[in-house]
């Protein structure tokens, strides 16, 4: 990629990609290899043992999941962004006006403060284990751990955010870097369980004993849950539904210059999100087979500490790899979400805006059931994103078959277009109230919202295009 | 240079999983796998940067889940 070719500051930012700056598929297997082998997968495959889920739904349901993760990405992301060839931030623009992506883009930073609190959470998990500082978690959603891990993620924040404030380049070289060798700790891990689960032959495994033991064990402590074969599927198909249905790898799929790197997420969702997911699930069940006190919380219900489980797997390899993976994914996210901040306040600096970013992520640290409610706010993150995918699928296919003007914004020249705000708002409050007011499973509420949320864009559409060409005279 | 260096990190690499093997047929203890892995951990990340220099992606900024 030669950045000499850009003429924005960033790399075609605000203009098509360029046919010399297109890159063939290995470039994206290579990325995405990396990517999905993150501080979140020790959350996340804990939870899903902790949630009740049985092996067999694991093994079959994520398989499925993300197998459908992968089609969306390759027929519904890679064909935009092939014709487009623009981010989806621009793309955006172009349809819905700069101010409403502007408002986009800072609940897009506030929720990204959220992840990175939980990635604060995680690294602090880890750094607390050779100072046997205990990660409780508190029964109340807003409830504070032990004070000593308070102190802890208080300090682990302020250094990620540190650091954060001073680019994001180093620490995205070191994420690159330690990619292959996380994949390694993941796989490792997961062996290592199974030998202290006793299941070192086909049969054991099949058997699965070791699974239901731990199940039984969860749901004695923590009362009867349970996560189905459907749910496991939905989750693993849209906990990145920010990201294809939402289109947001748009921006990286526009430099590819041939569909077949469509299918390069595959090898991330298989390793990060499949390997990954059961190897760190596996950890939970070999600490509540090894040591069941110590997979215990002070309320008498088991919590994932995802720091002491690597570290009774691996040692301190599985300490490094916590805290790497925590900070690694952490980083990168408070940068992101200090863009997203300046981008609303423009006169101010970008450091400040990071250091803020890195206090809201802190302070959600600070409540460790937030990251241990992972498994629903990666849904939540879905549905508030997602739907932004409908509005550009929508104008990108159907508004011209509708008589319809597309990228409306760029060709009226409006800073918010209504009939986007509406139909992006309108599902997914429907969508919020649903998870938080009547208790629907997150994930659940995604490609509802994303197809209310085009249909909604269409209609609209008819009637506020309609209004301003007459009034305009310029439209069409 | 970096023909040694990629040498090296394929070595590191191969010390976090070859014990982890190991130990899955029995052959070693889990002491022997931590102190393995370890010694891989310092390995890769003394080996992989001279080599590994890679452009960021486009998008590094943005964040997978």
């Amino acid at each position: 990629m030669n950045d000499d070719n850009s003429n924005s500051g960033g790399e075609f930012e605000r203009e098509r990609v360029p046919d010399s700056a297109l890159l063939g598929s290995g470039k994206f297997w290579g990325m995405y290899a990396g990517e999905h082998a993150a501080g979140t997968e020790f959350m996340i495959g804990p939870l899903f043992l902790a949630a009740g889920a049985s092996l067999q739904d694991l093994i079959l349901g994520l398989l499925l999941g993300n197998f459908l993760a992968v089609l969306t990405w390759r027929f519904l992301v890679t064909p935009i962004a092939m014709a487009k060839r623009m981010t989806l931030y621009y793309q955006l623009e172009r349809i819905a006006g700069g101010s409403l992506v502007k408002f986009y883009n800072l609940i897009n930073g506030l929720l990204f403060c959220f992840l990175a609190g939980a990635m604060v959470t995680v690294s602090a998990s880890a750094v607390g284990v050779p100072f046997n500082i205990a990660f409780d978690v508190p029964e109340s959603m807003l409830g504070l751990s032990n004070p000593s891990f308070t102190a802890l993620v208080s300090i682990v924040g302020v250094v990620i955010a540190v650091v954060a404030a001073g680019g994001y380049e180093r620490v995205a070289q070191v994420a690159n870097i330690a990619a292959p060798w996380m994949i390694a700790v993941f796989a490792a891990c997961g062996i290592i369980s199974l030998v202290q689960l006793n299941a070192t032959s086909m049969a054991a495994i099949t058997e699965g004993k070791f699974w239901t033991d731990a199940i039984e064990f969860v749901q004695e402590k923590n009362g009867p849950q349970t996560f189905g074969f459907w749910q496991i599927v939905v989750f693993a198909w849209l906990c990145n539904g920010a990201m294809h249905f939402g289109m947001a790898d748009l921006s990286i799929f526009r430099f590819a210059r041939s569909k077949a790197s469509g299918w390069a997420p595959a090898i991330g969702m298989f390793l990060g999100h499949y390997m990954a997911w059961i190897a760190a699930a596996l950890l939970l069940a070999a600490l509540i087979k090894l040591t069941p006190s110590l997979a215990l919380g002070t309320d008498g219900k088991v919590a994932a500490n995802p720091g002491l489980l690597a570290f009774q797997a691996l040692g301190w390899t599985g300490i490094l790899c916590v805290v790497i993976a925590g900070w690694t994914t952490a980083n990168p996210t408070i940068y992101r979400a200090g863009l997203a901040f300046q981008g609303v306040l423009p006169k101010s600096s970008r450091t400040a805006m990071t250091l803020v970013a890195g206090a809201v992520a802190t302070i959600a640290g600070a409540f460790p059931n937030l990251s241990a409610q992972l498994l629903g706010f990666v849904g939540t993150y879905g549905t508030v994103l997602g739907p932004m995918g409908a509005v550009i699928f929508v104008d990108f296919y159907l508004m011209k078959k509708f008589g319809l003007r597309d990228e409306y914004a760029t060709h009226s020249g409006i800073q918010v277009n209504v009939a986007v705000l509406i139909a992006w708002l309108l599902p997914v409050a429907i969508g919020l109230y649903l998870i938080f007011g009547q208790g629907l499973f997150a994930a659940y509420a995604v490609i509802p919202c994303w197809i209310a949320c085009g249909v909604i864009y269409l209609v609209l559409s008819k009637f506020t295009q309609s209004s301003v060409s007459i009034s305009q005279g310029n439209i069409r | 240079m970096n023909m040694p260096a990629k040498i090296m990190s394929l070595i590191s690499l191969s010390a976090v999983i070859v014990p982890c093997l190991l130990y899955f047929a029995s052959a070693i203890g889990l002491d022997a796998v931590k102190w393995a892995a370890l010694a891989g951990t310092i390995g890769w990340f003394i080996a992989t940067p001279i080599w590994m220099s890679r452009a960021l992606p486009k998008d590094a900024a943005e964040v997978e889940i």
